[in-house]
């Protein structure tokens, strides 16, 4: 039982007087997915059914690798900030949330670092 | 986690029936959530059969005559009966809406009377609003200035500044909206609700308040404001009209605007 009044409740730790920054690169990383996303789709089309030796061809071209490189990065930045958002809405235990989003955001940097990996090796 | 099904103690039984009274003409089904957490018990819905020839137009006109005439033990909160106290807020036929102003003509079918969601429940129609109160109070609703006013007049305010008001002063902090928030109900202990935004809003567009920049500051907060995903649940069942979905925009552009 706490004797803590409702304002003392709704006010808690105050501001964090942060979010504004995590809010705009969501949606900067969101617009930036649109021209990235249309030339990736484009680009699976393109290369259905190509050979692992045109593939490589493709990427070896200095705009297909830096395109990918750049997907890979902006859906990562993206991923991590809306399932963040996702967690912090719906898991409540402290140290679960704590957990999760550690988890998380090691798994979308381990992910995209490969991605990334995979490419410069195929290019270069 | 978040929880998405009732508490054992919370699961909705079926209640009794109160059948209209010998000769009605014109009746109407109302099925109308009870809890009482003085005696133990679930809740549950008790149906109320309301002669609609002998009642007035509106859902609360229903609720007033069931007290009066079939069951005292009703509890609601009415005071106004004109949509501008917003006492009588509450959940009918799934939308949060004034019972006051919401016709019984425009409900299909069985009237069903709900409390407003998420809250904790008081009695019957009841919840309890003490931190949706106390969000209202933590936004500092009131002007504030540096400035000393005039000593001869009142704080002047041209007609375009006073017109930046419209659409957010009219808010009589009902509940509604805010209850129908999903990120409310999972957040309402840090997320101020778009009810406590919206009013933020109207005293960061004042042209007579000197404090635009702190209040700002408090806003700022991953979850304060920001757990506002732009669900438009607030928008779509403000009984007065209002666009609190529009009025949390706002604020975030104004902190956006003020970083670069």
């Amino acid at each position: 039982m706490s004797l803590r009044t409702p304002l003392s409740r709704v006010t808690g730790r105050g501001s964090a007087k942060t979010g504004a920054g995590h809010w705009w690169w969501q949606r900067l990383s969101a617009l930036a997915l649109v021209p990235l996303g249309l030339w990736f789709a484009a680009s699976v089309v393109c290369l259905a059914g190509a050979s692992h030796g045109q593939f490589v061809e493709w990427i070896s071209a200095p705009w297909s690798a830096l395109f990918m490189i750049l997907f890979i990065a902006v859906t990562a930045h993206h991923a991590q900030l809306g399932v963040q958002v996702v967690i912090e809405d719906y898991v409540h235990s402290e140290w679960l949330k704590v957990a999760s989003l550690l988890t998380m955001k090691f798994a979308v940097v381990l992910t995209a670092a490969a991605a990334v990996w995979a490419v410069l090796r195929m290019a270069l | 986690m978040a929880q998405f099904l009732l508490p054992k103690n919370s699961v909705v039984k079926k209640g009794q029936t109160f059948a209209a009274p010998a000769g009605a003409k014109k009746t109407r089904t109302f099925r109308i959530y009870r809890y009482d957490p003085d005696r133990g018990d679930n809740p549950r819905t008790d149906t109320y059969q309301v002669d609609t020839a002998k009642c007035g137009p509106m859902v609360l006109d229903a609720l007033i005559k069931i007290k009066n005439e079939s069951d005292s033990t009703l509890t609601f909160r009415r005071s106004c009966r004109e949509g501008i106290c917003g006492s009588c807020a509450m959940n009918i036929d799934g939308v949060n809406t004034l019972a006051c102003t919401m016709p019984i003509a425009d409900v299909a079918g069985t009237v069903k009377v709900y409390p407003l969601p998420h809250l904790p429940v008081v009695k019957d129609l009841v919840g309890d609003l003490g931190d949706f109160y106390a969000q209202y109070a933590a936004i500092k609703p009131w002007l504030q200035t540096r400035t000393p006013p005039p000593p001869d007049r009142e704080r002047l305010q041209s007609r375009e500044d006073r017109a930046k008001l419209d659409g957010l002063y009219e808010c009589i902090m009902c509940a509604c909206c805010s209850t129908a928030c999903p990120s409310y109900w999972w957040n309402s202990d840090r997320y101020l609700g778009p009810a406590a935004l919206l009013a933020a809003r109207r005293w960061i567009a004042d042209s007579r308040d000197e404090a635009g920049g702190e209040r700002l500051d408090d806003l700022e907060d991953p979850f304060r404001l920001y757990r506002c995903h732009t669900i438009m649940n607030c928008t779509r069942t403000c009984p007065k009209g209002l666009n609190p979905a529009q009025a949390i925009a706002e604020i975030k552009k104004d902190i956006a605007a003020r970083r670069s």
